[in-house]
């Protein structure tokens, strides 16, 4: 098997989230009372450009905030190399919001355990939904996604790469990394 | 970035600038817990962190409980007056016995130099320096940099001008420190009874006229004169002194325009500093107690998360 298989180029990763923002609209019959908040790091840049998507059909913006989930980890005393703490930006009220939590890819879910805990101090949204790029499966909670760029069954020795122009500096794709 | 080895705080001279910067930054992200509405996240959850004082404190012993309170560690104060040290237990002892408790981390604030390092040696808890006589005042001197850093962008080749009682001062020993291995140029600056002997060995340059130093420095660090440390007189009067370096609006019309004035508190208002300087537009004094609180968050968090 070769080292690295790819998943997804640019064109297939911005049909997708062209198609999740279709969806997030559709769901929520407009973008009334409609908020993003991206998962650091690449879930906010992945949240960016869906809001982009959105503001095409709808012709405005969503509030959008950066959720760092460090603090909130279960694993803080199991990693070996500490996590870097970064900062948290949400500068809008949560209350009542309906609020659509982008992350890039969907594993344990224990991730987007803690990023529920951590919206939970913002305030009391009016419900929750998530957004991913990948849903590789293997989950270790009850948590599922309310869109999803791609369905992508894995083995656990497998590592599901997304590349981003913005963070990354290469061209867009997702791939696996199967472990040597 | 570098990873965080260190267990204890006792010192910036045992600090890298890679690591002074470390805190910094990661301060710089706890400053936004508690701007919240909820000012807590759950980071330090079932962690025991004690602070052991036995010297006075409002400001130090406040920012590190809320620090602690913040990161939802459980936390107890000590106080000397109220403890068994006054029945003739040793401190090494005390320390012991807290630590049988199962604490995690240990702060502690004592009057003679050196104690937190003792502690460091017999217990197994991290220990955080709080303040030891004349020597260190570790959290003090990263939440000046974090104020001047987040004020003025940079500390690299900034002038920094720390004036007053040098001698007894571990806030300008612990600032000096840091100051120089982050690049900036030092200036310590007070009466010649109150300047140690040597200080130049630490980097920094010597002044005895505030009026020449004020000329073109960029931060001016104001320390208070620590009349509890002074058996001797040093001093003719507190009005002499009030008129050679107290730093009143006359004085500071000499200086940049954008300088900023800083103090460690608690200030003597008419001694250190004018009412109208302290209150005026240079001074971050309050914003230095608002950042003590992200910098102690963040020396929690790293001394009790590289275990």
């Amino acid at each position: 098997m070769p080292e690295n298989t790819k998943i997804m180029d640019k064109e297939a990763m911005g049909r997708a989230l062209m198609r999740i923002a279709h969806e997030i609209l559709e769901k929520n019959k407009g973008s009334q009372g409609l908020c993003l908040v991206g998962i650091r790091t690449r879930g906010v840049y992945l949240a960016e450009r869906i809001n982009a998507c959105i503001k095409s059909i709808e012709g405005k913006e969503l509030p959008l905030g950066i959720l760092d989930i460090t603090l909130y980890r279960d694993d803080l005393t199991m990693v070996d190399t500490q996590p870097i703490v970064k900062e948290t930006l949400i500068d809008f009220d949560l209350s009542d919001k309906k609020v659509v939590l982008i992350d890039d890819v969907l594993f344990t879910g224990r991730t987007v355990r803690a990023a529920l805990n951590a919206l939970n101090d913002f305030g009391r949204p009016a419900g929750i939904q998530l957004a991913v790029l990948i849903d590789r499966g293997h989950r270790e909670l009850p948590i599922r996604a309310d869109f999803v760029g791609k369905n992508l069954p894995t083995s656990l020795d497998q590592n599901v790469k997304v590349v981003l122009k913005d963070v990354d500096d290469k061209e867009d794709e997702v791939y696996i990394k199967n472990r040597a | 970035m570098s990873v965080w080895t260190k267990k204890h705080l006792l010192d910036l001279k045992d600090l890298s600038r890679e690591e002074i910067e470390m805190v910094l930054d990661t301060a710089k992200s706890f400053k936004e817990v508690s701007a919240r509405n909820v000012k807590k996240v759950p980071a330090l959850r079932g962690k025991t962190i004690v602070s052991l004082f036995f010297e006075n404190s409002t400001r130090t012993r406040a920012s590190f409980e809320l620090a602690a309170k913040r990161l939802s560690a459980d936390t107890i104060n000590l106080t000397a007056s109220a403890s068994s040290l006054s029945k003739g237990e040793t401190i090494v002892d005390t320390a012991r016995n807290i630590e049988a408790m199962n604490v995690d981390l240990i702060i502690v604030r004592h009057g003679s130099s050196g104690v937190p390092d003792i502690l460091a040696k017999h217990l197994n808890a991290s220990i955080v320096n709080a303040g030891d006589g004349c020597r260190a005042h570790p959290t003090q001197a990263l939440l000046d940099m974090y104020t001047i850093r987040e004020r003025l962008g940079k500390i690299a080749g900034l002038k920094v001008a720390i004036v007053g009682d040098i001698l007894h001062s571990r806030v300008a020993r612990s600032n000096i420190w840091g100051l120089t291995k982050l690049g900036a140029e030092v200036t310590v600056c007070g009466p010649s009874t109150l300047m140690p002997i040597g200080i130049e060995k630490m980097g920094v340059k010597v002044s005895y006229d505030i009026d020449e130093v004020i000329k073109d420095c960029d931060v001016l660090m104001l320390l208070r004169l620590q009349l509890e440390r002074q058996h001797e007189k040093f001093l003719p009067s507190l009005r002499e002194y009030a008129k050679e370096f107290g730093v009143n609006a006359k004085r500071l019309a000499k200086a940049k325009k954008n300088i900023l004035i800083m103090h460690p508190g608690p200030t003597n208002r008419g001694v250190e500093l004018s009412a109208e300087v302290a209150d005026g537009e240079h001074s971050v004094i309050l914003e230095q107690v608002t950042n003590g609180i992200a910098v102690r968050m963040a020396v929690l968090y790293l001394l009790l998360r590289s275990k």
